[in-house]
């Protein structure tokens, strides 16, 4: 690799440049970032999801996730034949690490990702005694954790299985969609790092972003939709079996 | 510490969440609503039968409502901003209202109540004693010494207004924690409109079983005769609540088997396996089933007052063991399972740490400790031979 | 007047509940912090603190501007949607300071193996192999460059 010293006189100071705008603290002081101007969501496509665990990993060191906990984890669905209510699922260590070689041969087999679903009509803000953990106006689920008694209403309510509590902190924690990367322009870490493309970050206030053609001509599917959370995290090729 | 997990549980879900203490908590809360009405059987309902527990129900009842938050404080990952709770309560968080409800309870019907059946005795008290306990009666009384025959008139209609209004909340009280998991719709084991209705029986039954069980042991320390017409009556209440508690029970299970929705066969499977003793053998079997029959022997059979007495003793024990069962299986059963119906986790109990069993059972001994004190300061029966109260009887 | 005569202590009671409740409302115009209840029921000063919170990955457009003969060379090859990261780690604080935060040299043997170790629940048109039986134990990077991994594309980089 080599870069000479002429371009580094020209790269450095437009990385530094670049680098400020990224670390540009609050979406106040971001120059282009406006709440109004977004309803965050994410888009998984089943059909490319190969089970590496990159997403898992990336989330737990942008995310300084503890160990034995999970933001975002895999999990490997085995299914025989018709067999729809009895499907094999394992998630080793979340799927951090890929997955051991499977043990049943046939069968269908594949991978969901999961997160946090950031539901419009999410219920565990609705449960949350104190107000402090709440959708922003942007459309992602937060929590406070200067607020958050560490009660655990909000793991009860959410039929994700997505939050935890963090050791640490005794407070309630989970995937932010990277919002402190999301308001900076960037995208989150799993979709950073996803090397396939499966995992996809949407604006659904943006009329270009590519997820409206998507959700128009594909059929996609969310999480236990009988339970009417509003879930934004739509699932393309999301197999029936899917718990 | 290694949990094992049979099956596959979605990787959070694996540590349960409310431990014990949350077991604990709507035991304490239903023993108090179960007093409570009780106690507002003889003052509304005019079951003079009942008369001799009216002011051990009371006292019991606050010794528990008082206990009650300590398990949740223990519980929090920050109990130093529970406070939060009553500066910004979510409106849609039954949790957060249930804080209001308590309050209410605690203040407006409980608290008040006693204070108005008591106020003459503190008076008197507030004359007749010394030192630190003189001080404690004299500001009991708000400065008033009123304890002429209108005042006490007074007193008893706003007390019978106060038990009135207190039925509702005592329903609403134990209701709501009821509420509390059955408004949970990720979780079919809590999600169920029967839920606040279940709860409040049993904490009836709970509260009745504790009081008469209580009674019983205090006219036997006291060596005062037990009225027998008292705890047969508050039997009989006892034996009515119970069985509409278990056909409540009942409607729920046999509802689910017929239905068997898509949880039915996880949440079968767990009862068959990890739920099975504390469902099937102690609440059902020792806890529902075997105190009904023996309570309703009684209510066919001539049975001596001795005998009669050791079925109650043991009924009520039963009883007892029975519904903090339920509290058991309704907490710890809907965290056993995970919710993608696909594998069960175990509950690791610890002993001597914030949320363990020894922490349980000092909050369970520790009603007592305040009902005991509670019985010093405000006496529930009139003082044969001190003098202290000179024709002392509850004020109506 | 005769009739509240004999209730003045239920006045005293209702006066020590007012009190009291006067004493809560001040407490909690104290206590609730002040941007409270903005955009919600919640604390609007908590979007801003979430959102200033550290980054780890710089994301492939802050690696771009500086290794683009790197993105020729990768937009040749089938790991064009790669980004730079998915394999090299979070790499913010090299792109802070690119002269002393050095990224670590990888081992291809751990990393390759993870996306392309065959697995029954892999998509069947993903390219994976038996890792063990595919190089005999060589190293990935003995025959595939990692920024362009066909065969024949460039070797040893």
């Amino acid at each position: 690799m080599n870069i000479t010293r002429r371009r580094m006189l020209v790269l450095l100071p437009a990385a530094a440049v670049a680098w400020k705008f990224v670390l540009a603290g609050t979406p106040e002081d971001s120059p282009n970032y406006q709440m109004t101007e977004h309803w965050w969501a994410m888009l998984i496509d089943i059909t490319k999801c190969i089970g590496c665990g990159s997403c898992v990993r990336a989330c737990q060191l942008e995310n300084h996730v503890p160990d034995g906990y999970f933001r975002t984890w895999v999990e490997r669905y085995h299914i025989e034949d018709w067999q729809m209510e009895y499907p094999k699922v394992d998630s080793p260590d979340g799927g951090k690490n890929g997955f051991p070689v499977a043990k049943e041969t046939g069968g269908k087999n594949f991978f969901v990702p999961k997160l946090c679903n950031h539901c419009a009509d999410s219920p565990c803000t609705q449960v949350c005694p104190v107000g402090a953990t709440f959708v922003s106006p942007d459309g992602v689920v937060l929590v406070d954790q200067k607020y958050c008694l560490g009660c655990r209403y909000c793991v009860q309510a959410c039929p994700y299985g997505c939050r935890f509590i963090n050791p640490q902190t005794q407070t309630a924690n989970k995937c932010t969609l990277c919002y402190h990367r999301i308001t900076k322009g960037l995208t989150t870490a799993c979709c950073e790092t996803c090397p396939t493309g499966s995992r996809q970050l949407a604006n659904l206030k943006d009329p270009k972003d590519p997820i409206h053609e998507f959700l128009r001509t594909h059929s996609v599917q969310v999480l236990k939709p009988h339970l009417a959370t509003g879930s934004k995290c739509f699932y393309y090729g999301l197999d029936g079996s899917v718990r | 510490m290694q949990i094992p997990v049979q099956g596959f549980m979605y990787p959070n879900e694996v540590e349960l969440q409310w431990s014990v203490l949350i077991v604990l908590y709507p035991f304490l809360t239903g023993l108090v609503a179960g007093a409570f009405i009780l106690a507002s059987l003889e003052r509304v309902f005019q079951v003079e039968a009942v008369k001799p527990t009216y002011r051990l129900a009371l006292l019991t009842a606050l010794a528990f409502l008082l206990v009650a938050p300590l398990p949740l404080q223990l519980h929090l990952g920050h109990p130093e901003r529970s406070f939060e709770m009553y500066l910004t309560p979510h409106r849609s968080s039954a949790m957060a209202m249930f804080g209001f409800v308590y309050l209410w309870y605690l203040l407006a019907v409980l608290v008040l109540e006693i204070w108005l059946d008591y106020r003459r005795d503190i008076v008197v008290l507030s004359q007749s004693t010394n030192g630190w306990r003189r001080l404690i009666y004299r500001i009991l009384t708000l400065g008033s010494s009123n304890i002429s025959p209108r005042a006490l008139h007074i007193d008893e209609r706003a007390g019978w207004l106060i038990t009135v209004i207190g039925i509702p909340s005592a329903f609403l009280l134990h209701g709501y924690v009821g509420f509390i998991f059955g408004s949970v719709k990720a979780n079919p084991w809590w999600s169920s409109p029967l839920m606040p209705v279940v709860f409040l029986f049993s904490a009836m039954v709970s509260g009745i079983a504790v009081v008469m069980l209580l009674y019983m042991l205090v006219s036997s320390m006291r060596r005062e005769p037990i009225d027998m017409r008292c705890v047969d009556t508050v039997a009989k209440y006892l034996f009515y609540t119970f069985v509409i508690d278990f056909s409540l029970e009942m409607l729920d299970l046999v509802h689910r088997i017929y239905e068997a929705d898509e949880s039915f066969r996880s949440l079968d499977f767990m009862v068959h396996t990890r739920l099975y003793f504390s469902q099937v053998v102690l609440q059902i079997f020792l806890g529902t089933l075997l105190p009904i029959a023996l309570l309703g022997l009684v209510q066919v059979l001539k049975l001596t007052p001795m005998i009669r007495k050791q079925i109650y003793v043991l009924s009520g024990c039963l009883t007892l063991i029975g519904i903090f069962a339920m509290r058991w299986n309704v907490v710890i059963g809907g965290q056993l399972f995970s919710k993608s119906f696909l594998g069960y986790t175990t509950y690791k109990m610890g002993f001597a740490t914030r949320e363990g069993l020894l922490t349980a059972i000092v909050l369970t001994v520790l009603p007592f400790v305040f009902l005991w004190a509670l019985v010093k300061l405000l006496p529930p029966w009139p003082e044969r031979n001190s003098g202290a109260l000179p024709d002392a009887t509850p004020a109506h | 007047m005769k009739a509240f005569k004999d209730s003045g202590h239920l006045f005293r009671v209702a006066a020590v509940f007012l009190v009291g409740f006067i004493a809560f409302m001040v407490l909690r115009s104290l206590l609730v912090p002040r941007s409270f209840g903005r955009y919600g029921h919640y604390r609007a000063d908590a979007i801003a603190e979430i959102a200033a919170l550290p980054v780890s990955y710089a994301g492939h457009q802050a690696c771009e501007t500086c290794h683009s003969d790197i993105v020729d060379v990768k937009n040749k090859g089938v790991h064009k949607g790669v980004a730079c990261e998915s394999c090299h780690g979070p790499q913010a604080k090299h792109a802070d300071d690119p002269g002393s935060v050095v990224p670590a040299k990888l081992d291809t043997a751990v990393l390759c193996v993870r996306c392309h170790q065959a697995n029954l629940a892999k998509p069947k048109n993903f390219p994976q192999v038996e890792a063990a039986e595919h190089s005999g134990g060589a190293a990935c990077n003995t025959c595939h460059q990692p920024h362009t991994p066909a065969i024949g594309a460039g070797v040893n980089q």
